[in-house]
């Protein structure tokens, strides 16, 4: 490959250099916090890209798997003085990695075939393969494996994965919201966006989430098929196909509810995707068919907690039963979309709660996409750590708004023999709302 | 492989020397803006005994050690040097003994600043030096550039607090200088000699630190100024009327703007200079020096002055300051920090100068830093790949660090010379300290092996 053709040389060469290599990531960068070599850093990583981008070095499998290594996190770009676009960094890199086929082998071809480009570009096969696991789920038969041992037999790999293996919903989202939901009386038009695992595992969530709107005076147009937003694509390497996401996503919103400039905000409830739904802008900036819409339409995305925070969020009457609940940050929620007090103002917005801080709210749980699976021995231990600090808090519950988060969690919870439930925030103020009728 | 990685490997074994370019680039560089080299490997000792060792490689085989840290350094101090092996020292971090009877800490010289900061705060204890880089520095690295911050005028700079250390010099001895004596004058008091050495004299091992008690509260206020000179006269006021208070931080126009732009905390935009003030201590002498230094303030003309009421608000006050680094960082490729420091009476003189060469060399330079102990972080905006633009800024800084001599300053008073500053050095100390300072070298390093080409040229 030559040296032109990479994303990191074309790349305006002022990002990369925006590093200035002061180490304030360290300390917040939970790969070098295990195994303090600069390799496994942030600004280590940055050096790294520099170098090629400069072409005093090649990409090399070393360097491969040190983007891999990495989980994406962000918590670095948190912590930057000088704001050094590290999403973007990690995103292009990922990509001339991909490029390049330097760590091509024919499993992981196949697994990145299935999945980032098979089952997560259509919606219909990701809901058939849902649809399926559900049955397994329910049936019996997922019992009937795990009795009779048969899980046992599977490589090491695969059976340490097996239980955090997500319980899949009854209903898809669609099921449970119609087109359009129109509040009595009407002061917002807001599209609604459901995600693919929020689709799948947490369909009620996203109902919470148009009943949150509804009773904020939001009316409400949720796409019947909505397409996965391309943030495991573009965290994969794959950034076109996820250009093709953000097409498809924009147009069928716009096919159910109109030009975006006709509503207030674009909601999304699941930090990880609008992290990436916000960058839409960004991505399609130079597609001259789309990048008006897509400027459009990262103005107008919202995460539910933001929404909430800048309509004002009202007090629900009703009450939850008094709980001692904590708050788990999603990485692409608070570092990706630097938000974090509007969340925190939903719980205290709900009467009965008592929200307690955990230690390290805002470090990773190890999810990180499918870091869980790349990457299984790293991820288990950030999510002892975050297990541990859950158990200290004393809570009963504990908040996420993020469902790979909330999906880790609650494997790790129910392994560890953990009573905590793991809900989202909007899911227990919609309760609080409910609760008054 | 060379014959020296051949002998660190069976010493370390593979894990603990890094000889890939992978592993390599990200060690080839500090925290100094535009300085690279890599070195020839990395290593990670966990005892004294595997320094001895690694000393008696490099001895033999004549390749040069740079002892580092964190990478945090700001005058490329742990920069590698060709060929050199990276001596890392993050892995010796453990907490040894806490003694809460003679207010002491012993601790590894890996150990996270941060984390003594924190021992001493669940003693009831403080450890008053925190250096910008405080949540990632090592101790080790603080020691070795006896690093200062924020709270200098009223509690020191790290030196005041290291008791003891352990060093392993050049030819492998392992000696321990200081005492947990309060008063010790038995022999030269050669800690001294190594702390802020930054790697050139021996391989800091261990550090006994002294810790003092917590004062009691803290009191915080900020205030604005329309013009400079004022800022100025305000600390000279504070000073004269025998108030030493642990925090004047001051930013000029430029910061204000940049700070402003970054963290909208409510500065005026037309505001010439900001005070940030802090004061501990009893209770009671806190209130009346705030009160003072209040009415002192608007007696030299600051138009605001906001008392903080809670600690949140005082947190709030002190964003403005904090922020500083971070607000200009972001404006340009390129920022260069700089810590030219002058006696405090010469501190407006100073900005003033600053401002004008600034202006004169077609330059951004923000200024901002420790106004009660004249230590000014006079900070470049530029962009490396300038190279004209880099000229002036290098004619700058000579203009700069020129003044500050003339005003009886120095040309560093926190960072260390490093590399960074090497050719200043002559003009700051004059040839006859240099002198000794290379006398000393030559008979602690005789062969020149660690951390060479830094501070001097031997």
């Amino acid at each position: 490959m030559t040296e032109k053709s990479l994303n990191l040389a074309r790349l305006d060469y002022s990002v990369l250099q925006q590093c200035m290599h002061c180490g304030l990531c360290l300390p917040t960068c939970p790969t070098y916090d295990a195994s303090k070599l600069e390799r496994n850093s942030p600004r280590g990583r940055i050096s790294l890209m520099r170098a090629i981008a400069d072409g005093e070095m090649d990409i090399t499998k070393a360097f491969g798997e040190e983007m891999y290594f990495c989980l994406g996190c962000l918590a670095c770009s948190t912590a930057c003085p000088a704001n050094v676009n590290y999403a973007e960094l990690f995103e292009l890199a990922r990509a001339d990695i991909e490029s390049s086929g330097i760590l091509a082998n024919p499993k992981r071809n196949f697994i990145r075939w299935l999945t980032v480009k098979f089952i997560f570009t259509h919606p219909l096969i990701l809901r058939m393969t849902g649809r399926l696991l559900y049955f397994y789920q329910i049936s019996g038969l997922e019992r009937l494996l795990r009795k009779m041992g048969v899980i046992a037999l599977l490589p090491r790999s695969l059976r340490d994965l097996e239980p955090f293996t997500p319980r899949v919903s009854r209903h898809f989202s669609d099921a449970l919201i119609k087109k359009t939901e129109a509040p009595s009386q009407r002061l917002y038009r807001v599209g609604m966006l459901t995600g693919c695992m929020q689709d799948l595992i947490y369909s009620h969530v996203n109902r919470d989430t148009v009943d949150v709107l509804l009773a904020h005076d939001c009316e409400v147009f949720t796409p019947r098929l909505q397409f996965c937003c391309g943030s495991l694509h573009a965290h994969n390497g794959e950034l076109e196909l996820a250009r093709v996401m953000a097409r498809r996503n924009i147009t069928s919103l716009e096919t159910l509810a109109g030009p975006l400039d006709k509503l207030d905000a674009i909601i999304s409830n699941a930090g990880g995707c609008g992290s990436h739904l916000k960058n839409y802008g960004h991505l399609l900036q130079n597609d001259p068919c789309f990048s008006a819409r897509a400027a459009l339409w990262s103005e107008k995305l919202k995460d539910i907690h933001e929404w909430l925070a800048i309509i004002g969020i009202r007090r629900p009457t009703g009450l939850c039963s008094p709980e001692r609940i904590t708050y788990h940050e999603s990485c692409h929620l608070c570092h990706g979309q630097k938000i974090t007090k509007p969340p925190r103002d939903t719980l205290r917005t709900i009467a009965g709660l008592k929200l307690v801080e955990m230690s390290e709210s805002n470090w990773c749980c190890g999810s990180a996409g499918i870091y869980n699976i790349t990457q299984p021995k790293t991820s288990k231990k950030l999510l002892d750590r975050k297990l541990q600090h859950i158990k200290d808090t004393g809570a009963t519950i504990v908040a996420s708004a993020n469902p790979g988060c909330s999906a880790q969690l609650e494997a790790g919870l129910r392994q560890a023999g953990s009573s905590v439930k793991v809900m989202h925030p909007i899911s227990l103020l919609a309760a609080a709302f409910r609760s008054k009728q | 492989m060379s014959p020296s990685i051949t002998e660190l490997i069976s010493l370390l074994g593979t894990d603990r020397v890094l000889t890939n370019p992978e592993d390599l680039i990200p060690y080839s560089f500090d925290g100094t803006a535009a300085l690279r080299q890599q070195p020839q490997c990395v290593i990670f000792p966990k005892t004294v005994e595997d320094i001895v060792g690694v000393l008696r490689v490099a001895t033999t085989q004549r390749v040069p050690i740079v002892t580092r840290g964190s990478g945090t350094g700001l005058s490329g101090g742990s920069l590698p040097v060709k060929d050199c092996i990276v001596l890392c020292m993050v892995k010796m971090d453990q907490v040894l003994k806490l003694d809460e009877k003679n207010l002491s800490l012993l601790v590894e010289t890996g150990v996270i600043t941060q984390k003594i900061a924190e021992i001493a705060e669940t003693a009831g204890l403080f450890y008053p030096p925190d250096p910008g880089s405080i949540k990632i520095s090592t101790i080790g690295g603080n020691v070795a550039e006896n690093s200062g911050g924020l709270r200098g005028l009223k509690y020191g700079v790290t030196r005041d607090y290291v008791m003891g250390i352990e060093v392993v010099l050049a030819d492998g001895s392992v000696v321990w200088l200081g005492s947990q004596c309060v008063k010790d004058v038995a022999g030269y008091s050669m800690k001294d000699v190594f702390i802020g050495s930054e790697g050139t004299l021996g391989i800091i091992t261990k550090v006994l630190l002294k810790l003092i008690p917590k004062p009691r509260v803290k009191k915080t206020m900020l205030a604005t100024f329309t013009q400079m000179d004022a800022a100025g006269e305000t600390v000279s006021a504070i000073i004269a009327a025998k108030i030493i208070p642990c925090t004047l931080e001051f930013l000029d126009k430029v910061t204000i703007r940049c700070v402003e732009e970054f963290a909208h905390v409510g500065l005026p935009l037309d505001a010439g200079a900001v005070l940030l003030i802090e004061t501990d201590g009893h209770p009671a002498a806190v209130e009346e020096e705030a009160h003072l230094m209040e009415q002192i303030a608007r007696q030299h003309g600051a138009y605001s002055v906001t008392v903080a009421k809670s600690a949140e608000e005082a947190t709030k006050l002190a964003t403005a300051r904090r922020s500083a680094f971070s607000a200009l960082a972001r404006v340009a490729p390129t920022t260069i920090l700089e810590d030219a420091t002058v006696p405090r009476s010469e501190v407006a003189k100073m900005i003033r100068f600053i401002q004008e060469v600034a202006l004169r060399h077609q330059l951004r330079i923000a200024t901002f830093g420790h106004m009660g102990d004249g230590n000014l972080h006079p900070t470049f905006l530029t962009d490396e790949r300038n190279a004209t633009e880099m000229e002036r800024v290098e004619d700058a800084m000579q203009e700069i660090f020129d003044f500050a001599i003339k005003l009886g300053g120095t040309i560093t008073g926190e960072h260390g010379v490093g590399i960074a500053k090497k050719k200043f050095l002559p003009d700051a100390i004059g040839d006859q300290s240099l002198n000794l300072l290379r006398r000393l070298k030559t008979t602690l390093d005789p062969l020149g092996i660690l951390n060479p080409g830094k501070i001097f040229d031997q």
